[in-house]
């Protein structure tokens, strides 16, 4: 079994409720930073444990703590990004519902370490009985003295608010979310300044995603450097991952970062393998934005080192022969999965989120959709291929945010490695709409 | 002050000025295109993609070149940066992408659209666009919409560049339009169905770089590129009164904002001066308006124009006969 920081009480009956958590321990690290240590020693743990950005930059959160800037007299304000909208990422959520004390606890931890007095969790408008969860949960927290005001007796006053978005994934992008949260249309602000100079209200905001929150409370329990020691290299401590596709247990799985691709998808721990005995043919190791990987280069890189579950692992090889661990939600396809289709599927979702607020996201999100919709459905000309390639590097790097990287990855990806089965659909347009193409051939020579 | 090198050409300008904004300092052919930008609206820029730059060089302190390419009308300059433009294959590159990308859902109405001749997408996929389309799909379309007495929204035609929104929530009190939806189905829209109703509002059709906003008072009278734009002003008792009247002959076809050389209005003048006052005795004619001659509007009989032909400033009640245009 591997070591669990953050879902090791999950099984506990009735969590979510106040009286269970603290007897197990719940607000102890509040307990512990607000009578012992300083804002600063605190930030200092967070720096000292390596925690990286869990909603998919891997941003260290330490660092990015201690770009906030500290005008006399301004009010900073910390954000907890509730938004998790992305395909095949269910983490946040799965935490919220079973353990929403973990999160406000967490909050509470880096509001003090921030010197915010005011902090709100943005959730998505889909979570709405996550978000009385929540409430019900912060109610507690006010009624027990963890919130409000001279928290402690020790003079630091802190308010938490729960504030639902409407149903944009763009909003899950820091600017957007700030922009969403103020009540405005969701669009992404344009960089610089950042949030951290200039956020919510135009004051110091810090964005962080649920998880990294929540992953604050172990750090201070047992201290950044035991936090340091669970990991390999740079990627630090433990990772939620939500498994799903064809695999034989999908879910949402908690793994000490470094355990092999290999072990994860086929130890009965994890995902138990691929469903029905099949082959595997592809894998997205880090939600829907990432790049696609083939059956060949899942659990070994391209130099025929072990793939492992880690920043750098997955990432290893660039986008020619490598993807990104980035939000942790895992989609595994079996041999009768279709990529064309896969990737139309993303497409599709990337042109319905679009905010249209800059030309190439806008307009491209929808005609890679509409050429894809015509190559899946036997419709497609070998110059297709081509034009999609063009068209997601006129997309990528050049928008405002990167929802158009987002969208330009997968359909870059996919024609990279499965450029065959693409040029199989446009040669055979019947045979296309009755079978799938099976796993795609391993070239000889990889990069 | 900071000092930027722009395709080799180096100028002084203060701190926090944009790169769009030093490059306009130097002038010419290396000026950034910019289709959202509107200098005279706070906040606007940054949306379109047309003036992405590539900086090869950050700064004096910090040379390291910037990964990805950069909208210059958003970005600050900082000592000693160094900014290619034209003289960037990268840069030109992405340029064709988004112009293509802002003409695959465009009509391309042009023979029929008013903002012909003066329209900034036109004249920036003359310079950066291909000659022939990839798209095969079905083009985005609305139906017109009136918005107001005077004024036609094409939703068709847009570029969503905001800046029409931006001139409503700057210039009048109470917006009453704004972008409607997401993605490629946004549109400008005043919920639901309301009306401009603005002393100012007009200002709203000399913004659009395009012709989804056009002038109904105008609207199919004639090609502006027969029109001559004259300088003139009147007194006006709500805005300046100085404004362009675009003549053909002796009548008033329409009234502008004065707009220079990057389509930007020097001010923003009253729905009264634009769509009341069309009666040449009302107005004080100042001369021509000079226009540059890359543009069509230069073309034919008022071609060469850099100075004024009349001397004299032309007043009210004068024998018109002595008013001679080249026609």
């Amino acid at each position: 079994m591997g070591k669990k920081l953050l879902l090791d009480k999950i099984q506990i009956e009735n969590l979510s409720s106040y009286q269970v958590y603290r007897q197990n321990g719940g607000y102890e690290a509040v307990e512990k930073a607000l009578k012992k240590l300083t804002p600063d020693e605190v930030l200092e743990e967070v720096k000292k444990s390596g925690l990286r950005g869990r909603g998919g930059a891997g941003f260290p959160t330490g660092m990015k703590w201690s770009f906030i800037a500290k005008p006399e007299g301004v009010p900073r304000y910390l954000l907890c990004n509730a938004d998790e909208s992305e395909p095949g990422t269910f983490k946040d959520r799965f935490l919220m519902e079973k353990n929403p004390h973990l999160l406000i606890e967490g909050m509470i931890l880096s509001s003090y370490a921030l010197g915010c007095n005011t902090a709100y969790i943005y959730i998505r408008g889909e979570f709405m009985w996550i978000m009385h969860i929540l409430e019900k949960a912060i109610a507690e927290a006010y009624a027990n003295g963890w919130l409000g005001t001279n928290i402690l007796g020790k003079g630091y006053n802190l308010d938490l608010y729960v504030s639902p978005g409407a149903g944009a994934y763009i909003c899950g992008e820091e600017t957007a979310l700030i922009e969403s949260l103020e009540g405005k249309r969701g669009n992404p602000r344009i960089k610089p300044p950042f949030p951290a100079v200039k956020g919510l209200w135009q004051c110091p905001t810090v964005v962080n995603n649920v998880e990294t929150l929540a992953a604050v409370v172990p750090i201070i329990n047992h201290g950044g450097e035991a936090y340091a020691s669970v990991g390999i290299g740079r990627s630090t401590g433990t990772k939620l991952i939500s498994a799903c596709g064809n695999i034989s247990k999908p879910g949402v799985y908690e793994i000490e970062m470094g355990i092999s691709v290999e072990e994860f998808i086929y130890s009965d721990e994890y995902c138990g393998g691929i469903k029905d005995g099949k082959r595997i043919k592809a894998c997205v190791p880090g939600g829907s934005s990432v790049p696609i990987l083939p059956h060949y280069l899942i659990t070994k890189t391209a130099t025929g080192t072990e793939r492992l579950m880690s920043y750098e692992s997955l990432s290893e090889g660039g986008f020619a022969s490598g993807s990104m661990l980035g939000s942790g939600g895992f989609i595994v396809y079996d041999e009768d999965q279709c990529i064309v289709r896969n990737t139309w599927n993303f497409t599709r979702f990337y042109h319905h989120e679009s905010c249209g607020q800059c030309s190439p996201c806008r307009e491209g999100t929808g005609w890679m959709e509409k050429v894809l919709h015509r190559i899946e459905y036997g419709h497609g000309q070998m110059r297709d291929i081509d034009l999609l390639w063009d068209v997601q590097k006129k997309i990528e790097g050049n928008t405002i945010c990167p929802l158009g990287d987002a969208a330009a990855w997968p359909v870059a990806s996919a024609i990279r490695h499965f450029r065959e089965e693409f040029e199989w659909h446009i040669n055979e347009p019947e045979l296309c709409l009755k079978q799938n193409y099976g796993l795609v051939k391993e070239p000889a020579i990889t990069v | 002050m900071a000092k930027v090198t722009i395709d080799g050409h180096t100028v002084e300008v203060a701190d926090g000025t944009t790169i769009l904004n030093a490059a306009r300092q130097i002038g010419g052919e290396i000026v950034p295109p910019a289709m959202c930008y509107y200098s005279k609206l706070n906040g606007s820029g940054g949306k379109c993609r047309t003036c992405l730059v590539e900086v090869t060089k950050g700064s004096e302190k910090d040379p390291r070149p910037m990964p990805k390419l950069v909208a210059s009308c958003s970005t600050p300059v900082m000592d000693g940066m160094e900014v290619a433009n034209i003289t960037s294959e990268r840069t030109l590159e992405a340029r064709k992408g988004v112009v293509e990308f802002l003409l695959i859902n465009h009509p391309l109405d042009c023979p029929i659209c008013d903002q012909a001749g003066e329209c900034d997408l036109q004249n920036l996929a003359y310079e950066h666009g291909a000659s022939a389309t990839r798209y095969e799909e079905d083009r985005r379309v609305f139906d017109k919409i009136d918005i107001g007495e005077h004024i036609q929204l094409h939703m068709t035609r847009c570029i969503l560049c905001y800046r029409c929104v931006y001139t409503a929530d700057q210039l009048t009190d109470r917006r009453v339009h704004g972008v409607l939806k997401r993605g490629d189905a946004s549109e400008i829209g005043t919920y639901i169905e309301n009306s401009l109703e603005n002393e100012f509002i007009g200002n709203v059709i000399d913004v659009c770089p395009v012709g989804a906003l056009t002038d109904k008072t105008f609207r199919f009278k004639s090609r502006v590129w027969f029109l001559k734009p004259m300088d003139a002003h009147r007194n006006c008792g709500v805005c300046s009164g100085k404004a362009t009247v675009w003549m053909f002959g002796d009548e008033i076809y329409r009234v502008t904002g004065r707009k220079n050389t990057y389509g930007e209005v020097d001010e923003f003048i009253c729905n009264t001066c634009r769509f009341d006052v069309k009666d040449l005795s009302q107005w004080t004619i100042e001369g021509p308006r000079v226009i540059e001659n890359w543009s069509v509007i230069s073309q034919g009989h008022y071609a060469g124009i850099t100075e004024p032909i009349h001397k004299n400033v032309i007043g009210v009640g004068e024998k018109k006969d002595d008013v001679k245009l080249e026609e």
